[in-house]
Order: structure tokens, then sequence, then C-alpha cells
């Protein structure tokens, strides 16, 4: 089993969700497929769609809704399809 | 007359605030976010106190924490700089209800100039031209068609619950109006639950040209024009006073159209009639009305003489105007160039970082406002405008030479920022003709950057 980091690629505000009132993109132990979004980074009041670059299963979020990141946070942990 | 003025608000314009507060004898206190505490403006200003978390929701935005911050400092005025709530009615009341000067017009004005129909049907009735269209929602094509005689093609179908740009259609002649019109009626339904559409002059090559205005409620002047047609996604990038197209008559027609509006409503403060200009049959059009200061008013102030964020602060507290209109001439040609923390080469992507190395142009005819400072780390959550250029010269042609010289002596290490952009901007051909209009600089940007002779002559140089 290979695990993956995704890490923040700009500095930012992290969202798990679309907008408030919606559910989550992606729920832990979720699978995802490459191109998935997983969450949305906002800097300087864009905002940006954080994809999955691979497939596999979201093990868990070391980032949570409206956390601040800095360039490199890791925000999730995938475990990697075989 | 006031004494403390809370200024809520952030970035550059906090500290124009904060700088116009000193100049007045007032106290200037800044309200912050728990990410803004090592602003410029925080630094400057007499007190700060902070109003909630860095998102702009729970702080910039929040209404009932700043009236609490607001009388917890004991402020007898709130000035709200531009964007957040400085065009919020429901603030404007507030700050009132709180027993407060709000530095700006009564939310009643925000509200009505607020409206695009509103500002539109009082723009009308203050004899000031507004761009030709359907007096009212259309039906089928049928009724479209008579309403075509007067406004003619290109058209455009505009939800009438739209607005930024959603739910605009353009029909070309008759078949494309015939095929559009139940497309655009049933978008508008499913997009904003409200099927109204109307028909508007489509004028495709115009330049944004607007005035500036300043009130007492029962008389107004104006202080001449700023064209802010080079834009990007319909953001002012480069702004300047006075604009390259008008002739004096168009130019004394536009700005006394602008008077009558802000007479006919007994606007209080300052504030901005935005026009669209069409070159080629010389007619203008209003078509909104900026109820605050705006972004690019510092061009204004260098070539008339006037501090234009003083005076709002006079005029709120309901002194009457200083000045006749005679009192206010042009003199000169300034140039506002916005240095964003984006990068250029990266499709314009927002580049936060920290200043390492800072070393502001200077000398004859330049202005800078801006936050920044070395060592000053910028956060992710705002708006990316860092810093404004500006610079005065005798006339437009020294004022772009004198901007490419003083952008020649900017040096910012730390993050990318758009004035690579503006120093490309300064040497192209078109630019320097005045030859533009609001679709220029995408189209400019679109070209191979080989395609810009300014370009072009380095390369052949080296």
């Amino acid at each position: 089993m290979t695990q993956q980091e995704i890490q923040a690629p700009f500095p930012g505000m992290f969202y798990r969700k679309p907008s408030p009132d919606e559910p989550v993109y992606v729920e832990e132990g979720q699978v995802v497929q490459v191109g998935d979004v997983i969450g949305l980074v906002e800097v300087m009041k864009q905002f940006v769609e954080l994809k999955a670059e691979i497939s596999g299963t979201l093990v868990s979020f070391a980032a949570g809704n409206e956390t601040v990141l800095e360039a490199g946070d890791v925000i999730a942990t995938l475990e990697v399809s075989e | 007359m006031i004494r403390r003025l809370l200024i809520v608000n952030r970035g550059e314009i906090a500290l124009r605030i904060v700088r116009a507060a000193q100049e007045s004898g007032l106290v200037s206190i800044v309200a912050h976010s728990e990410a803004d505490t090592d602003t410029l403006a925080v630094q400057r200003a007499d007190e700060a106190v902070c109003i909630g978390p860095a998102q702009a929701a729970k702080s910039y935005l929040n209404i009932p924490a700043i009236i609490e911050a607001a009388k917890a400092c004991q402020a007898d005025a709130v000035h709200p700089g531009y964007g957040f709530l400085s065009e919020s009615a429901d603030f404007a009341q507030a700050v009132k209800e709180a027993g407060m000067v709000f530095i700006g017009p009564d939310a009643e004005i925000i509200a009505r100039m607020g409206d695009k129909a509103m500002a539109r049907q009082t723009a009308i009735e203050a004899g000031v031209p507004v761009v030709p269209g359907s007096p009212h929602a259309v039906k089928g094509l049928d009724d479209a068609l008579t309403v075509v005689e007067s406004v003619g093609f290109p058209l455009l179908i505009k939800a009438a619950a739209g607005g930024g740009g959603r739910g605009i259609r353009v029909a070309e002649d008759r078949d494309a109006l015939a095929k559009q019109l139940p497309l655009a009626q049933a978008e508008a339904q499913a997009s904003f639950g409200d099927g109204r559409v109307y028909l508007e002059r489509f004028i495709s090559r115009a330049r944004h040209i607007e005035v500036q205005v300043l009130g007492d409620g029962k008389r107004a002047v104006h202080f001449f024009e700023r064209e802010c047609s080079l834009q990007r996604r319909r953001q002012k990038v480069f702004e300047e006073a006075p604009s390259p197209a008008l002739d004096s008559a168009t130019r004394k027609a536009l700005c006394e159209s602008a008077v009558a509006l802000a007479e006919h409503v007994g606007y209080v403060g300052a504030g901005t009639l935005e026009y669209l200009f069409d070159d080629a049959t010389g007619e203008f059009f209003f078509i909104e009305m900026n109820t605050r200061i705006q972004v690019e008013h510092p061009v204004t102030e260098m070539v008339t003489g006037f501090d234009l964020v003083r005076e709002m602060i006079r005029l709120a507290c309901g002194q009457p105007l200083r000045m006749a209109q005679e009192d206010i001439a042009l003199k000169g040609w300034a140039i506002e160039m916005r240095i964003n923390a984006e990068d250029p080469d990266r499709d314009f992507f927002p580049s936060p970082g920290k200043v390492e190395t800072l070393i502001w142009p200077a000398g004859p005819g330049i202005r800078i406002d801006s936050g920044l400072y070395e060592g000053y780390k910028m956060p992710p959550f705002y708006d990316s405008l860092v810093a404004k250029l500006i610079v005065w010269d005798e006339d437009r042609e020294s004022a772009l030479k004198r901007a490419g010289r003083a952008l020649d002596e900017f040096h910012l290490e730390g993050f990318s920022t758009t004035a690579s952009l503006h120093r490309r901007l300064v040497e192209d051909p078109a630019v320097k003709e005045g030859a533009f209009d609001t679709t220029f600089l995408e189209r400019w940007l679109a070209e191979p950057a080989s395609n810009h002779s300014n370009v072009k002559e380095v390369i052949d140089e080296q």
C-alpha cells in the first residue's frame, strides 16, 4: 500500500464544501478517481479546485473546513489503488 | 463636528483614510481582522480595533461586530473605504442608527443608485443619456420588434434579474433576435427565477469613462473625468485623467450631466458616475453610479489639486461644499497603475508572499498609495491590489514617459506583481495614442508578446 500526501499548492483558505450549505466534496474513507475535486483553496478572492492526481482511497483530512494553509501544508492523505 | 473616525477597511485605502483623518485633526482608528494586525494602516493609525477572524464575512463584512467595535472605541464616525460594506445601505443605516456619522450618502441614496433599474430611471428623469433600450421588459417577438425601431442592432438581451455579466445574449439581427429571445427568457427563468428580459443597444467598442462628483445635498460639482478603459475581466488595471478621447465640448456636456444627476438626487459626499463612451459617434451613456470613494480617485486629485477624502469627511458632517465649479480646473495629466500581487506570466494567478526587498520610485510627479513595507507578509484572504503607482506630468506624453521611469525605479522582491505588465503597456503604440476601448487589454494580452512593437524593438536591438 502506497500513501500519498496531498499538499496545498499555494497559501490560502481550504474548504471541504463547494458552499457552506452543501455536503463535503469527499468523505474520509471514500474512493476518489483522478480529477475528482476534493476541496477548494481560496487565494485572494480566487477559488481553485483541488483535484486528485491519482486514484485511491482518501484516508484522512489533515486540514479541516476553513483551515488556513501555507504552501506545502498537508491537506489529506490518499491510499493509492493498486 | 466629529472627533474619532473608525476606518472599516484594509490595505492602501485604510492608510489613505488614516492620512486624511490625521490631516483633518481627527483621531484615526482602524478596524481590522485577525489577519491584518500588522498592516501599515494599523501601525500608522492612532488606534486599532480587531473586529473578527480573517474571513471578510466574519470581520470586514460583519455589521454587528463593526457597530459593537465602533461603540466600544467611542467612534463618532465611520468611513467604509471602497469594496466591503462601502455600498451597503444596511450598513449606512446601522451606523446612523447607532448615532454615528456614515462617511457617504444616506442609505436611501445608496439603495436607489445601487439598483440598476432605479439608477437608470433616475438618470432619465435628470435628463442624462442612458444606453438606448426597452423601457420595460419585452413580452414576445412582436413587442421586441417595436423596441428594435428605437434601439437598433446589434442589441443585448439582458435578464432583468441578471448582473455582473450573467444572463446576457447578443442578437446581431432580426433572425438572431427571433431565435435568441425565447432562449434568453427560458434561461433567465431557470437561472434567476425571473423570466423578464430587456433589450439594450450593444455598443461593441466603447470606452469606460467616469465623472467624479462631490455634493452637499443642495449643490454638486464635478472634478472632470477619468478614463478607465484598460480592464481585464471587468477589473480596471490602468486609469488616467483626463480622458484622451474627449474634446472640450463633449467633456463639458459629460461632466455637466453628472452634476445634473447628482443634484437631482440631492447627493451628499463623493460619488462617481460611470459612462460608456462610443468613439465612433461621440455619444455617452450613463451606466451606473458608485456612491463611495473609488480606487482610482488619486488621478483626479493629481489633476485638480483637491483632496477628495478630506472633502468627503467634511461633507458627511453636514458642511457645505467649499468650492464653486469655476474653482476646479484641470492641470496636466495623471496616470494610475494598479500593482497587483498577480503573475502576468501565469494568467494573473494570485501571488501572495512576503516583501523581501522594496524600493519605491520617487522624484517629481510620483505618488505611491500602498500598505507594503519590507518584511510584510501579505495574507492570502483579500484582494490582490497591493499598491497604486500614480504619476503626474504636464501632458499625457510626458506622463507616460514618467510612468516608465517610475516603473524602472520600482523594485520589489518576494512575489510577482503586475508592474511588468505596466512597463510594457506604457510603451505600447496604441496606448501612447490613447487608442483603446474596454476590449483592448484582453485582446492585447491574448496576442503573443512578440507582436507588440515595443518588444520587437528590444529584440531587434539585441
